[in-house]
């Protein structure tokens, strides 16, 4: 401990000695030389009075690039949608009091799905922090339980390493978004610039590669089983887990279920694929859960949308958990073999010590549960939302991104697009916040300019979040925004129906819903409408040929079309509802 | 069950709030809290009891090692330790009732810190459960505020006895 003093005491000669002198630079053109050594692309951003250094300085600065939004909760979701169809951190900037507050909503979004952000907000300047002052607000006290870390800078010398932990923080480990607070002062103020090479947080080590002894276990117990299932989430995503995870299923022929945030983690177009589980999931890949001997959790942290009733969740299985967060082990569900660790680092020592497994019988089980009991609708002139998700994926092919809002078209999109690669499915899970679908989409389509994105979203999200057609079209993103209008809350509505006697409380659009063609043409972007069952293809098709601009297809769907199968909120599997 | 859970944090401002939140925002019992400035100012030791069942107390300690400020994490109920609260008590006393009211100090090996015609001040360290003894022995005489610290602790060093290392609650630790 007193050799920390001494480090101290050497830094001050060091930074005294006239050899080793550095730039002296702002606090805010540290903060973007500090985003350009971590390799930003774009900045997500909404310029306000304490941040009009920093974007003075991103004026003349080729990299990053800002991506002006509409709204400060646009620039998180973009940041989010950027950084979870990347795998790269998001970065959003925006001013103090009500700019911070702003992001609030998306912040936890990204907290509640861990996605790596690094939101950077402007403060009033430290000498009337506490006073009131104009646009002051407590962001890092607002934001302390949505954020995996936060920080105030206080002072300009500590900037540069402030911004290497918190991306270093954001990015590894179970990732999750840091907010770093920049007073006014502390931007202006000199200091001479030194961008650390790496960080030394003592409190925060993020685990390795899993316990070998517990792999060995794991792979014995896995070789053992007759009814085992792969229950694979988000993290799996996150760890860049999925080509290991099919591979593994795959030799070892166990059939693989995903949560809403794991779709695309295993291709559903493959024999052992069970597709979605969980309240709106499949009937099979639920009775399988309900059935199996062996439920392998990988990146995955039993979510009550998944379980329902928490002591009826594969009660006939051992359970084996794969995460990189202990505080997710035996949280909901009591795990027999937890392995902790960075999920692709675990699967990768763990495929050379699995073997077969006797499934043949399981398999031939849950061959039959799919041919009884497949994913069906009822066939309509009617636009059918099911067969709308279907056609944008024919349309639009296997590697389009689809983003989706939260409600009944977030459900039909997990279940009837098909998912066959990570980072294809950017939806809100945890959190579930309407209004995220579209601006997430603005920023997948800056990260994967190659590839095309589609934004899934209901007529009560999108208004939420509408502004941003301004930035779509100011960026001149080729995004299709699919508006499944019923003119309804659907979600809510089937609530309704189901659970509270028909009585549709406050959540009819229809007679105030805006023409949305004509909005988004007042934006600038490409607006069309759809009414009938045989003009989906062709529209999409049309949309598909349209470049450098948002399209927003209206489709009238089929207004009291429900999403099933459904298990009702806690139930268990065998009370689904197909 | 009660637990005493012992961490090193980071003396830095903000850290208190992370973990009084983290209890508060998860529905965590917190009995007490306690915090001081270790030998080395950069970091804090923070004292904290609580009291939940195995999967509860496990769920704590787990959501406090993911505090980036939190450096080590000690529970130290199933390990030989030292806990100590201090407790003052002002109450009521009157030259009839100060005989007994000594005696009873005396017994606790308490001190009084402070004295007037109708007052005296009591200063009392131990365990929680001694200072609960005497409080419960000056109640009668009329308890006018009483002002506790909540525990600290520090783990007992090598007492001489084989460490038990089979012992299931080494599990919290891995």
């Amino acid at each position: 401990m007193g050799d920390c003093k001494m480090e101290k005491v050497k830094e001050k000669e060091v930074a005294a000695a006239p050899k080793k002198k550095k730039e002296v630079l702002s606090g805010a053109d540290i903060l973007i030389r500090a985003l350009l050594a971590e390799d930003v692309e774009y900045v997500f951003g909404y310029p306000g009075g304490v941040v009009i250094p920093i974007f003075d300085k991103l004026y003349s600065a080729p990299r990053p690039k800002v991506v002006l939004t509409r709204h400060e909760q646009g620039a998180q979701h973009m940041a989010d949608g950027y950084a979870r169809s990347s795998g790269k951190v998001g970065v959003c900037l925006v001013t103090s009091g009500p700019g911070a507050t702003n992001l609030v909503t998306g912040i936890a979004t990204s907290f509640m799905d861990s996605v790596p952000v690094v939101c950077l907000t402007g403060q009033v300047a430290t000498a009337v922090i506490g006073n009131d002052a104009f646009q002051e607000v407590d962001i890092t006290g607002i934001t302390r339980p949505i954020t995996k870390h936060n920080y105030l800078v206080r002072d300009t010398a500590d900037l540069a390493r402030t911004i290497k932990e918190a991306f270093y923080i954001a990015g590894t480990g179970r990732p999750g978004p840091v907010l770093v607070d920049l007073p006014k002062d502390v931007l202006i103020s000199q200091v001479e610039f030194d961008y650390p090479d790496k960080v030394d947080i003592p409190g925060y080590k993020p685990t390795g590669e899993g316990h070998i002894q517990q792999i060995k276990k794991v792979a014995e117990v896995m070789a053992a089983a007759r009814r085992p299932v792969f229950y694979v989430g988000g993290g799996c995503i996150t760890a860049n887990a999925a080509g290991e995870l099919t591979d593994l299923a795959r030799t070892a022929k166990i059939p693989v279920t995903t949560t809403l945030l794991g779709l695309g983690a295993f291709p559903e177009n493959d024999p052992l694929s069970l597709g979605m589980l969980g309240m709106h999931g499949t009937w099979y890949a639920n009775m399988a859960v309900n059935e199996c001997d062996l439920l392998i959790a990988v990146g995955a942290r039993f979510d009550d949308r998944v379980t329902g009733k928490l002591d009826d969740f594969a009660p006939k299985a051992e359970v084996i958990h794969l995460d990189v967060d202990p505080a997710s082990i035996s949280k909901n569900i009591k795990v027999d073999y937890p392995v902790v660790g960075d999920c692709r680092k675990i699967l990768q020592r763990l495929s050379p010590l699995a073997r077969e497994a006797d499934t043949a019988d399981w398999l031939k089980l849950i061959g039959h549960w799919k041919q009884t009991h497949p994913l069906k609708y009822q066939k309509s002139d009617r636009i059918k939302p099911q067969y709308v998700c279907e056609a944008i994926r024919k349309v639009c092919g296997e590697k389009a991104i689809i983003t989706t809002d939260v409600g009944q078209h977030q459900m039909w999109a997990a279940l009837h697009c098909g998912f066959f690669g990570p980072r294809t499915m950017i939806t809100s899970g945890g959190l579930g916040t309407m209004g995220y679908g579209f601006p997430a989409a603005l920023g997948a389509a800056l990260a994967n300019p190659d590839k095309k994105v589609v934004a899934v979203v209901g007529d009560g999200g999108l208004q939420m979040n509408m502004q941003e057609f301004a930035t779509a079209v100011g960026q001149r993103l080729n995004v299709i925004v699919a508006l499944f209008n019923n003119g309804f809350l659907g979600m809510v509505r089937q609530w309704q129906e189901l659970f509270f006697g028909k009585r549709y409380s406050h959540t009819c659009l229809e007679y105030t819903n805006p023409d949305f063609v004509k909005l988004v043409e007042a934006f600038g972007a490409v607006g069309l409408r759809v009414d009938r069952h045989d003009e989906v293809v062709p529209v999409l098709e049309k949309a598909m040929s349209i470049k450098n601009l948002p399209v927003m297809i209206d489709f009238h769907i089929d207004r009291h079309e429900n999403v099933f199968p459904m298990i009702p909120p806690g139930q268990m599997a065998t009370d689904i509802i197909e | 069950m009660r637990h005493t859970i012992s961490l090193l944090v980071e003396n830095k401002f903000g850290v208190y709030s992370r973990i009084a939140g983290l209890f508060s925002g998860k529905g965590f019992n917190m009995d007490s809290i306690c915090v001081g400035e270790t030998d080395n100012p950069d970091y804090s030791r923070m004292t904290i009891v609580t009291t939940g069942d195995d999967m509860v107390i496990e769920q704590i300690i787990k959501q406090l090692r993911k505090i980036i400020d939190v450096i080590k994490v000690t529970d130290l109920t199933h390990e030989d330790h030292v806990n100590r609260e201090m407790a003052l008590i002002k109450l009521n006393c009157t030259s009839t009732t100060r005989n007994s009211i000594v005696q009873i100090v005396d017994i606790f090996r308490a001190k009084i810190v402070d004295i007037s015609p109708k007052t005296l001040t009591v200063e009392v360290t131990g365990s929680d459960k001694k200072v609960q003894a005497i409080v419960n022995m000056l109640q009668p005489f009329g308890i006018r505020e009483i002002a506790r610290t909540g525990t600290v602790a520090l783990k007992r060093e090598y007492s001489g006895k084989s460490p038990d290392w089979s012992s299931g609650e080494k599990r919290a630790f891995v």
